[in-house]
């Protein structure tokens, strides 16, 4: 057995002109946990692809175990002993644990034998790792951290020695991804191989053993984690310093501009999303909604939004009714001074097949500005869009190429300059950074900022609790669909965790 | 992954890739051809001929187009609000009436552009109606369009050929169909077109309607690109959720996109009727509605696409014909099936060979392609 778990020499990789691999080496000893940060785009997930099987390299050699190995299919992946746990978990929501641990490795034709040998060896897994999961569990009735586990067993039933894991802790609370931080250094411990793909710092620098950084398709680098600083691999990740602090002064705040009494959101399946929330947002503050993802965030906007219809409660706009139960209108918010910055920015902030001058008027197609008799007046619309490119710096700065060939951050860019420019006294914006590289980041926040020092009322959802904390005046913590608690920003992270995962709901309920 | 495919130039995407899946066609369509014991070489010269190489074939080659520029259009509209309206056939059929009776009522007395402005509204009219229906269902109801419409072009059969054998035959006729129009009722030829061009011409049933299918392909692509409706019906085609978000109508834009496509539709029945038999007939349509979804598919959806593949689909049906004529061992069904495999293979199969040809291509001259960001990455 080699000392050396993963080798990958010269790797390239393209598509069509674009790099998206070049030249990368990397050698990831056995027994250790590698982490690989990049920023958006910069070819992790596909030199992860490429290692799995999904994609194969132009060039460049692939060793495990010290042996070079072709990899053409992930089932070839499997056979080598790698294992994949994806970012989006690939489980069967209606089968059970068992059942989807052996989902494709059923070795029979008929199930009754091997479902007996998957029970007694998930058994031994699950003692092995302490990975406990009830094998006779639902998937879609576990919350998500145990979905994960499901997914390492999957992994580990399949005589994974190695494990890729693709942005774990997205959907995780602090709590859940602490403990699956325990399970990796567990699994570790037993001599397993991890690679982390991750674009978040503070997770490099909890678990890792060594990082590997990417940048534009290049491995730029690799550091031991101890030898290493936060502030060194944001800057090998982005090619120059970045703040990671957010500047801001003293909130101002002034009238109640959004104000929100006993709101209730049902599903289409009935079920009750949010729970009888009231709150309200002043001008020139920032309201953040903390909570894990999935946690009625997403209807409570679109509720207030008038994208969906709320059972009931009542929501005001600078003092006036929204309509939330049945006549609001998105539209007519819009005219009213509502801007609304969507998390799905792929499917609602933006049509990607369109040109990106397009994009710059979704929602504002009916202003006054970009008609001209029955038709859209281009050039309006055009020259609009380029001041808009400049201004926001959206690259590549060319207002008729499609939405969907710009980056996450340059999207992101997109929706903000449409939202932002029309000086609206109240801006909803959900997940600003969701996808968006460092550099991205730092200007997004800076704008919200800006935005609330204008006096403008700024309600933020996201999921990322560094996020919250570091632009709210006011933080609000929702969990399963009731706001169960509001802190200021100098609570503290486990505070706060707490609070995502439920734990003070009782007392904060009475 | 973002975009696992390099964009490849205009040109391939719109001239190259088309051009090679019509190719296959051809080819598996020769094979059929051999089996049958004809040489497939002579068949494809005698399409060729057929279709265009007197002025009477590129007469009749232009007539069928006619037709398949309507449906063509008809279900391109749909498609960029991401509806598919299989009910040309029907929406069609029954705009024949839109078409017929004020031919009947007016051909006596008004001269035939009054009667075609007549008749031009008539048609859209019933058209758009018969597709509001199953779109009111969608809009309101959920009832899948595809479904409705499919049935929707049973109901029109049925009613035509009730309304063709009792109130619109005249008394003591024995065929299910009109009287014949007056002058008023007929529309006068291009032959004076094909003449421009140094042809000799017998007689072909080419008439003004092509151009006037030549005018609505100029409106459809105003419409869709650069109106505020277009704009609306384009959104919401690509993304529903973005149509919400943006204030937009969903029902709404639903109903008037599928009257557009109706009328669109209805429109076609111009051609046949008031163009060349010059009364309302069982089963005028003959499958244009159908050959319209092939159209759309291959022209792309754009008006610029439609009305060449139109000619291509005119092509076949005349050309086809031609070969039926000359070619015993070759029936009509055989030219169907023809037709059938231009239709998987420009239309169904469209995204088959693309992977391979945007590999070629990358391949081949990489420094060709621009950069379009960094797409190829995480995501």
């Amino acid at each position: 057995m080699s000392e050396t778990a993963i080798e990958l020499i010269g790797i390239n990789k393209s598509f069509g002109a674009v790099h998206a691999n070049r030249d990368i080496h990397l050698e990831v000893p056995r027994g250790t946990i590698h982490g690989i940060i990049g920023e958006n785009g910069a070819g992790k997930s596909t030199l992860m692809s490429i290692l799995y099987g999904f994609y194969q390299a132009d060039s460049g050699e692939i060793r495990i175990d010290g042996k070079t190995v072709t990899i053409h299919t992930p089932n070839d992946a499997i056979a080598f002993g790698i294992g994949m746990v994806h970012q989006h978990f690939m489980l069967v929501e209606n089968f059970t644990v068992l059942e989807n641990v052996m989902l494709g490795a059923e070795n029979a034709a008929l199930l009754a034998g091997g479902i007996s040998d998957a029970r007694a060896e998930l058994d031994r897994l699950e003692k092995e790792y302490g990975l406990e999961v009830d094998p006779d569990a639902v998937i879609e009735e576990l919350p998500v951290g145990l979905q994960q586990r499901v997914e390492i067993l999957k992994a580990l039933y399949r005589g994974a020695e190695i494990l890729i894991l693709d942005e774990p802790t997205g959907v995780l609370t602090p709590a859940e991804a602490n403990h699956l931080f325990r399970i990796l250094r567990q699994l570790k411990e037993q001599g397993k191989t991890i690679v982390l793909i991750t674009h978040k710092l503070r997770e490099i620098m909890a678990v890792t053993d060594n990082v590997s950084v990417m940048r534009q398709g290049t491995m730029v680098a690799t550091r031991k984690t101890a030898e290493t600083t936060v502030e060194e691999l944001a800057e090998l990740m982005v090619g120059r310093r970045v703040l990671l602090r957010v500047e801001k002064g003293e909130a101002n705040p002034g009238d109640v501009m959004l104000s929100v009494e006993g709101l209730t959101v049902r599903d289409s399946r009935g079920v009750t999303m949010v729970d009888d929330v009231s709150f309200n947002v002043r001008a020139g503050e920032i309201v953040g909604i903390a909570g894990v993802a999935g946690n009625g965030q997403s209807q409570l906007i679109e509720a207030i939004t008038g994208i969906r219809k709320a059972l009931s409660g009542t929501a005001l706009l600078d003092g006036q009714p929204i309509g939330v139960t049945g006549s609001a209108d998105p539209n007519e918010l819009r005219g009213r001074g509502m801007a609304h910055v969507p998390e799905d920015r792929h499917h609602m902030g933006l049509v990607l097949p369109f040109e990106e001058y397009e994009n710059s008027i979704l929602g504002y197609h009916d202003d006054k500005r970009y008609i001209s008799g029955p038709f859209l007046d281009m050039d309006a619309i055009r020259d609009d869009a380029r001041v808009k490119i400049g201004k926001y710096d959206i690259r590549p700065d060319n207002c008729r190429l499609k939405t969907a060939n710009f980056s996450g951050g340059n999207q992101q860019k997109i929706v903000l300059a449409r939202e932002m420019e029309r000086d609206p006294s109240v801006l909803v914006v959900a997940q600003p950074t969701r996808g968006v590289d460092v550099g991205a980041i730092e200007f997004i926040h800076k704008r919200i900022i800006e935005m609330r020092d204008q006096g403008k009322a700024v309600l933020l959802v996201s999921v990322e609790l560094d996020e919250i904390r570091s632009l709210s005046d006011r933080i609000l913590v929702m969990f399963a669909g009731r706001v169960v608690g509001e802190r200021t920003p100098e609570a503290t992270e486990g505070e706060l965790g707490l609070l995502m995962a439920g734990v003070e709901s009782q007392e904060a309920a009475e | 992954m973002a975009t696992p495919y390099a964009k490849l130039p205009a040109w391939v995407d719109f001239g190259l890739i088309p051009f090679i899946n019509l190719l296959v066609a051809f080819i598996v369509a020769g094979m059929v051809v051999l089996l049958v014991g004809e040489s497939p070489l002579h068949a494809a010269t005698l399409m060729v001929k057929g279709a265009f190489g007197s002025g009477e074939g590129v007469g009749y080659t232009l007539f069928y187009a006619t037709n398949f520029i309507f449906t063509g259009l008809a279900v391109a509209v749909a498609f960029h609000c991401g509806l598919f309206n299989i009910g040309g056939e029907g929406q069609a059929y029954i705009a024949g009436l839109g078409v017929a009776v004020p031919c009947l009522m007016l051909d006596s007395f008004l001269p035939w552009p009054v009667v075609f402005l007549v008749a031009i509204l008539g048609s859209a009219a019933i058209g758009a109606a018969w597709a509001f229906i199953p779109a009111y269902l969608q809009a309101r109801r959920g009832s899948h369009i595809v479904i409705t419409t499919i049935m929707f072009n049973f109901i029109a059969s049925s009613v035509m050929v009730y309304l063709l054998v009792g109130a619109l035959k005249p008394k003591g006729s024995m065929a299910p169909q009109t009287r014949t129009f007056l002058e008023g009722g007929h529309l006068p030829k291009l032959d004076w077109l094909l003449e421009l061009f140094g042809a000799s011409i017998r007689s072909t049933p080419l008439n003004v309607t092509f151009l006037l299918a030549l005018v609505a392909s100029a409106v459809v692509w105003a419409l869709v690109w650069r109106t505020k409706l277009g704009y609306e019906i384009r959104t919401l085609g690509f993304s529903p959720k973005a149509a919400r978000y943006a204030g937009i109508n969903e029902a709404k834009i639903i109903v008037i996109t599928m009257m557009i496509s109706g009328a669109l539709a209805g429109m076609m029945a111009l051609n046949p009727i008031m163009g060349d038999q010059h009364r309302l007939q069982l089963d005028f349509v003959t499958g244009a509605g159908f050959v319209g979804i092939a159209v759309a598919l291959m022209g792309r959806s754009h008006p610029a696409g439609i009305i060449p593949a139109a000619i291509l689909f005119g092509m076949l049906y005349q050309g086809g014909a031609e070969i039926s004529f000359e070619m015993p061992n070759i029936s009509r069904d055989m030219i169907v099936i023809i037709q059938g495999l231009v239709i998987l293979f420009a239309g169904a199969l469209e995204h088959m060979l693309r992977p391979t040809v945007s590999t070629l291509f990358a391949s081949m001259k990489p420094s060709s392609m621009t950069v379009d960001g960094a797409v190829a990455g995480d995501n």
